[in-house]
């Protein structure tokens, strides 16, 4: 129809003019460099972290894991088909959780340390009471039609998940209900991260951009681009002002959320392998990312410096995370082990 | 796609963009000056920028006393 085409082609030119529109005001707000205003802070040199111990119990791949609030206990997810609960002071197993799938792709602790949740190709977010005798399924959240990549709680009763159907969405755990559904990525959801007060959050995806949205009422506040690659990483700067992305294309970059724009990128042409993962120290001067070449690489965060590297593993760090307290970071590996840093 | 269902679409896409555009955006030399003055203002904070006594350590392995 003439007309449908018409209102196509006007509906085209104004999505034209709008993103030419966006890019303008984010180029009006590009002043300065963040390197270059990292000119005078001091370097941190050169950071030597040292193996502290090896935590071993997994029999296959580690795909994710999760720390306690309280920085002792820590959760991490095998394609062995189990959760393992550590207690990382002593290097003991508190708990194993036996999983009905075990092609896991994500697993969570929540803030009370009451429950874990763990998912994957089975696209169903599971939800276990580990404070029970012997752990016991809470619920079962089924509504993806896509394979669950990463969760996140925000509270006993309530969970984000992201998944590999391009969407994210909140439940509700004392009903097992979608609260609210997040749609916009156009490519798989790989990760989220949730802000410091929780209000909003960020996801990443294989459509290269991370989206900012509002927890409560579902908008994509605002869209990140500049990745080539899919988007395996993502975690929110301690301020909750900026967020840092880590991706296929083998670079991290820092997004300022103020400016809505780029304003870091952490690439080396020696690093040639995809960013899987990826945490910052408590004060956020360094990113901990794992890459698919064995290793842990150390980034200075405001200078895009690479200042050191964790090596040890047998195959690709498949997750990283850094505890509350801030005391060390934890790699997990397709060499079916964990290993404690600092 | 037919022409109705990509108009749907496509507006939905504008009415994202129109919310995305109508952004305040803070300039990059203050977001970078506030970043900057987080990390220097916790890093003495930072255990893994600063260091740690092993005493203080919570993952070395403790070193086993015994009465004689």
């Amino acid at each position: 129809m003439a007309s449908e085409k018409a209102e196509i082609d006007a509906l085209k030119k104004e999505c034209d003019g709008l993103r030419t529109q966006i890019e303008a005001a984010r180029k009006a707000v590009n002043d300065g460099s963040m390197t270059g205003a990292s000119g005078g802070v001091a370097s941190v040199g050169r950071v030597q972290l040292k193996l502290r111990k090896t935590l071993k119990g997994h029999l296959a791949k580690i795909y994710a894991m999760h720390w306690a609030t309280d920085s002792k206990q820590m959760v991490s997810a095998s394609q062995d088909g189990k959760l393992l609960v550590w207690d990382t002071h002593t290097g003991n197993k508190l708990v194993a959780v036996p999983l009905k799938s075990a092609w896991v792709m994500s697993v969570a602790f929540a803030p009370s340390g009451n429950l874990v949740a763990s998912g994957g190709l089975d696209n169903i977010c599971t939800v276990y009471n580990i404070k029970a005798a012997s752990p016991k399924t809470l619920r079962e959240l089924d509504a993806h039609t896509g394979y669950l990549s990463c969760c996140r709680f925000l509270s006993d009763s309530e969970i984000l998940t992201a998944s590999g159907d391009t969407t994210c969405c909140l439940w509700d755990l004392e009903t097992g209900k979608q609260k609210v559904v997040f749609t916009n990525h156009i490519g798989d959801c790989m990760s989220l991260a949730l802000s410091p007060d929780m209000n909003t959050f960020i996801s990443g995806a294989c459509d290269s951009l991370a989206k900012l949205w509002d927890v409560r009422d579902g908008t994509c506040k605002q869209t990140f681009s500049g990745h080539t690659s899919d988007i395996n990483a993502i975690a929110f700067f301690h301020s909750g002002n900026a967020i840092i992305t880590g991706s296929d294309d083998c670079a991290c970059k820092m997004y300022d959320l103020r400016s809505d724009q780029e304003v870091i990128n952490y690439q080396d042409t020696s690093l040639n392998a995809g960013v899987t993962s990826l945490a910052l120290s408590s004060s956020g001067r360094l990113i901990f990312a794992g890459y698919d070449d064995f290793n842990c690489h150390i980034w200075d965060s405001l200078k895009g410096e690479k200042v050191g590297v964790l090596s040890g593993h047998d195959n690709r760090v498949s997750c990283t995370g850094v505890p509350e307290d801030g005391l060390g970071v934890c790699t997990g590996s397709w060499d079916s082990f964990l290993k404690l840093w600092n | 796609m037919s022409a109705s269902s990509s108009i749907v679409t496509m507006k939905k896409v504008v009415q994202q963009l129109r919310l995305e555009a109508g952004l305040n955006r803070v300039k990059v030399s203050q977001a970078a000056a506030d970043l900057q003055q987080f990390c220097l203002q916790n890093a003495q904070q930072d255990p893994l920028l600063t260091g740690m006594s092993s005493s203080n350590n919570p993952f070395r392995p403790k070193a086993v006393c015994s009465f004689l």
